[in-house]
């Protein structure tokens, strides 16, 4: 289980997202998880075995990396990276619930059921409207708030985004105060603050599909306010059907064996 | 084989498992099995090579190492992960086994075209019957096993926390000897965000197991207050998978019974047949 697979899951999410979501998908595979794969963690690879300190006393150069560094970079963003991309994943659960809805339909022989055939269900592509508009606003939310968390976790740990060549290290066994150089601190500098470029832009992105989602909602809104007493309202259509819907199931038997349900 | 293998051997039963179920799936390998491959195993990388002991006789770091760590974490965490995961191979198997039955009757009962064994490996078996008993057998061996887990890491590690400072006096160090843990810190913060996870998945696995039975109850009051109700047709008994079992059992018996009559028939001609070609 690793970066490949969460590509493979979150792929599917990409067919029912909005296009300023694809583009943040894409930022977020090919400048952030591939730089992270391919670049970064070469970079900080040999971080402690890297990290000298200016003493032969043992323990402590480990315990000096241990109190500049809580926290590894890499795994730092690892864990940003994970949790910034899973709220897309209650997007891909809605998506999976309708669609097992109307195959539910379809099977029950329902006229009203527009699709010919399993495949078009499957393959079909949900509005963001209704329900869904809810829970893909809410995950567009989840991922801007774990994305600041994060920065602010990294501002907060490593006092600004610049690594030291040197730092000055007291704590216990070191018999006092001793100097230990950090291995790369200008790629490693560099590779921060790139990231935090990223993950700005990704913010961005983030913000600007929540306003696209939002001027699509109060535009629709007042498109049916206005419409409403003139003709039979198509935007109520959706949520009939998914009334109807309801109460068939509601009402339903069970499944019976495929096939010989006639 | 290796993390991958088992997600593809258990996305498979995703697809019969509760809502609640597939919820766990998704948090067992996004929040547990990838943190740990792409995060928690490189701090424990050079958990050996830096740990690092306050004295030169050699053999101390080994043996001092060893004396704290029995079984490293991430050893700890693989096998905890592996041993989760697999009661939903009885729910698989259990699964396989239904699909096969009924692929057997369609051949018996002369449906046996490809389109409808298709439609019997793709449909969704309902967690009824003796797949409800199966099924909640596997959520029980799961809670088993994570709070047996974490019972161990408590045992083996108390209070959860690395210490940056161990003291150590086992043969060969000539004294208590200071060793020192590699990255503690970063090790104490992946310790915790892994019982966390680990304490998710148990209240998942309980919800499920409360939401099983609680489906059951209210299915058999409903059957209770309505016997009549569902289609009477055999093959559409909506509370009968035992029911259906049995007839699908009795089918194969019959049949199997008239296939060896027909059997030892066709052998007895041939041998006939034999004898007079070889006259």
């Amino acid at each position: 289980m690793d970066w490949g697979a969460l590509h493979t899951i979150l792929g599917g999410v990409n067919k029912h997202s909005t296009s300023i979501g694809k583009i943040w998908l894409t930022v977020l595979f090919i400048f952030r998880i591939m730089i992270l794969v391919v670049a970064a963690e070469r970079v900080w690879g040999d971080e402690q075995d890297d990290f000298v300190c200016n003493t032969l006393q043992p323990g402590c150069r480990n315990v000096c990396y241990d109190h500049f560094f809580p926290i590894s970079h890499i795994r730092l963003w690892a864990l940003q990276m994970i949790f910034v991309s899973t709220p897309a994943l209650l997007v891909a659960m809605h998506v999976a619930y309708r669609r097992h809805e109307k195959k539910r339909q379809f099977r029950k022989g329902d006229q009203k059921c527009e699709f010919k055939d399993i495949e078009e269900i499957r393959k079909q592509r949900f509005r963001i409207e209704g329900s869904l508009w809810w829970t893909y606003t809410s995950s567009i939310f989840f991922r801007l708030i774990f994305e600041a968390v994060f920065m602010y976790a990294f501002y907060f740990m490593y006092d600004g985004f610049r690594m030291p060549r040197l730092m000055k290290c007291n704590a216990w066994p070191c018999p006092n105060t001793v100097d230990c150089f950090v291995s790369r601190p200008t790629e490693k500098t560099v590779f921060t603050i790139f990231m935090i470029a990223v993950s700005s832009i990704c913010i961005l992105l983030n913000v600007a599909e929540l306003c696209y989602l939002l001027t699509k909602f109060f535009l629709r809104r007042s498109k049916k306010a206005g419409n409403s007493k003139q003709q039979p309202n198509h935007e109520d259509k959706e949520e009939t059907k998914q009334n109807e819907m309801n109460e068939l199931i509601s009402d339903s038997c069970q499944n019976t064996v495929i096939g010989f349900s006639s | 084989m290796n993390w991958a293998g088992l997600y593809t051997v258990l996305s498979g039963v995703n697809r019969h498992s509760t809502a609640i179920g597939r919820i766990w799936l998704s948090v067992i390998f996004i929040f547990r099995i990838m943190v740990l491959v792409v995060a928690a195993e490189s701090v424990w990388g050079d958990e050996k090579s830096a740990f690092t002991c306050n004295t030169q006789q050699p053999g101390c770091n080994s043996v001092c190492y060893d004396h704290f760590f029995p079984i490293s974490h991430i050893r700890l965490w693989a096998l905890q992960l592996i041993l989760v995961t697999t009661p939903a191979l009885l729910v698989a198997m259990h699964v396989a086994y239904q699909q096969h039955q009924e692929k057997k009757l369609l051949v018996l009962t002369g449906h046996a075209d490809p389109k409808h064994m298709e439609e019997v490996k793709k449909h969704k078996m309902r967690i009824a019957g003796s797949l409800w008993w199966t099924y909640v057998c596997s959520v029980v061996f799961r809670l088993l096993f994570e709070a047996v887990f974490m019972y161990i890491f408590y045992l083996l590690y108390p209070g959860y926390q690395m210490m940056r400072l161990v003291k150590c006096e086992a043969y060969p160090c000539p004294n208590t000897v200071d060793c020192f843990i590699s990255r503690p810190t970063e090790k104490t913060i992946f310790t915790v965000f892994m019982l966390v996870t680990s304490s998710i998945c148990i209240i998942l696995n309980m919800a499920e197991l409360v939401y099983l039975v609680v489906r059951a109850c209210a299915r058999r009051s409903q059957h209770h207050s309505n016997p009549s109700s569902g289609k009477s047709s055999f093959y559409g008994h909506k509370h009968s998978s035992e029911y259906k079992q049995n007839e699908i059992n009795q089918l194969l018996t019959e049949q199997d019974g008239s296939l060896k009559d027909m059997l030892r028939r066709n052998s007895g001609l041939q041998e006939k047949g034999d004898r007079c070609s070889a006259c």
